[in-house]
């Protein structure tokens, strides 16, 4: 089994869709969560904020530094993601397209560096 | 009989396919399998020399790759790698491999994944299933030793880090999933295939690997139409190659070609799978191109050649797969059956502005209705935009001729 993050890219502009749409958004995630859930592939997920309510961190010459607003000035910030747990890169694919669809945004399959033990 | 070093060596290419296949699947891992086939090569350079060739020396390969590689792991599952001796503890508890060529074609699915890269792909198959040594490979593909040692290093840390599966995919991935594996082999045979000075025989060496691999496929899936398809395509290909170039190096046109020089026994072999295809009924664009290799390749000459079949065949083939390169093909077929009027009409709404040998074909067209200073500067766009030597001389020799007049 191999772990992987599966992120959310969503347009800096992205301008939410009509209630009903993204209601329908919404059940769908909690349909793929709980799918996700039942079959033992879930390990934690997640929606968040628009990236300009992030702030960043950081730490130099043991001065820390505090900044507003994400940590790169992109077009496309992730949205939200899902840690999954998968047989293989297959398997993983397969249920990033299923996110994907219930979502709406592309979805990045990124794996872990460790093995679950 | 006497073994050298090229003896062993041609040998090991041979086989080095099947038996890296068949230990990725012992040992779970590319790098091991590889690294243990390399081992039986040493081995083999010692040994072979004295005691003559083995009764199986693919089973040889094999079987003394896998020891040489078990007790590599064991010397070295002493270092931090525990990761290694798990595996190792797995692979002995596993009952034997599968047949040896599933093994081959599994990991003809694993280096054509569609999550690495083309250039990847490409990499990894002349590498794992051709058993290409890297430098051969950087120097076909025109790519430094270094950067293509790091793209195949890269492309197996891919491979490790994502846990991309080693099997065939099921029945219902398998047409997306076959479609890289066919442009891979494709693309190998192109690369050789366009006439490149000094680099000729490297790029010979491409085409031959491109029908080997091609040949591997069709034995493997033998009912994927595709695959068969993609061989008859190639085979036929190959058949024109010796009337391809003048003894200058020059490029011949197609019309110009001294058809006796055409491979019969490529044609023939080529002509048997394009009928099996055609009884199959299952067309897709591979078949379809290879049944208009078919149709020039039973012509004695240009002006004998069933052109309304090869316009009919493009239909199809754009039903199939669309794109401007393809309907640039089929207006050249519409110039000879309804005359090259017709066919411009076709070429000037194409947006191919970039393709050299769009400006070629209509270069070609407009000399064809007496429209020279057009022609003239169609063929000077094309000369500016070919990058191969070999064509670009081919089209200076037309302009000169054009403008001579």
């Amino acid at each position: 089994m191999t772990q992987y993050l599966l992120s959310v890219h969503m347009g800096a502009d992205f301008v939410p869709p009509p209630q009903e749409q993204m209601q329908k958004m919404f059940d769908d995630v909690d349909k793929f969560n709980k799918k996700l859930q039942e079959q033992g592939s879930w390990v934690f997920a997640g929606g968040l904020h628009p990236a300009e309510m992030s702030t960043v961190v950081r730490v130099e010459d043991g001065k820390v530094l505090t900044t507003d607003g994400p940590y790169v000035e992109a077009k496309e910030h992730i949205g939200g993601f899902w840690v999954i747990e998968a047989p293989d890169l297959d398997a993983a694919l397969k249920l990033a397209a299923e996110g994907s669809a219930a979502c709406g945004g592309a979805v990045e399959v990124r794996p872990f560096q460790d093995n679950p033990s | 009989m006497t073994v050298d070093a090229s003896a062993i060596e041609g040998v090991f290419r041979a086989e080095s396919g099947r038996a890296v296949a068949s230990l990725v699947r012992f040992f779970g891992d590319i790098d091991i399998a590889e690294e243990a086939v390399q081992d039986a090569f040493e081995v083999a350079l010692q040994r072979w020399p004295q005691q003559g060739l083995p009764p199986s020396p693919a089973g040889w390969i094999i079987t003394t790759a896998k020891n040489r590689g078990i007790d590599r792991l064991r010397r070295e599952s002493t270092r931090d790698d525990r990761h290694r001796q798990a595996m190792l503890l797995h692979t002995r508890d596993e009952v034997e491999t599968g047949p040896v060529d599933d093994d081959r074609l599994r990991l003809i699915f694993t280096c054509c994944h569609p999550a690495l890269a083309q250039e990847a792909q490409v990499a990894l198959t002349l590498r794992l299933i051709a058993g290409l040594q890297t430098p051969e490979i950087a120097r076909a593909l025109l790519v430094s030793e270094p950067t293509m040692a790091q793209r195949l290093v890269r492309a197996k840390g891919k491979i490790r880090a994502n846990n991309i599966p080693y099997r065939v995919p099921e029945d219902a991935e398998l047409p997306d999933r076959l479609r890289p594996v066919l442009a891979v082999v494709y693309l190998i045979y192109n690369e050789g295939h366009v006439a490149t000075s000094g680099h000729t025989l490297v790029r010979d060496d491409l085409c031959a690997e491109a029908i080997r691999l091609a040949r591997v496929l069709v034995q493997l899936m033998p009912d994927e139409g595709e695959a068969q398809g993609l061989l008859a395509l190639l085979l036929l290909t190959e058949a024109r190659r010796p009337a391809r170039t003048g003894p200058d190096g020059s490029l011949v046109r197609l019309a110009d070609q001294d058809r006796g020089l055409w491979d019969r026994d490529l044609i023939a072999e080529g002509h048997a799978l394009v009928r099996a295809c055609l009884r199959r009924n299952m067309p897709g664009p591979y078949q379809i191109q290879a049944a208009i290799a078919a149709v020039h390749a039973d012509a004695a000459t240009t002006e004998t050649t069933d052109w309304s079949q090869i316009v009919q065949l493009y239909d199809q083939l754009m039903a199939f797969a669309p794109s401007p390169v393809v309907a640039l093909n089929r207006a050249v077929a519409i110039s000879e059956v309804d005359g090259p009027g017709s066919a411009l009409a076709i070429v000037d709404d194409l947006d191919l502005d970039t393709y050299h040998l769009f400006h070629a074909v209509r270069g070609d067209l407009l000399e064809q209705l007496g429209r020279s200073d057009e022609a003239a500067a169609a063929y000077r766009r094309s000369i500016d935009l070919a990058t191969n030597d070999v064509e670009r001389d081919h089209l200076r020799h037309r302009l000169d001729v054009l403008t001579s007049h």
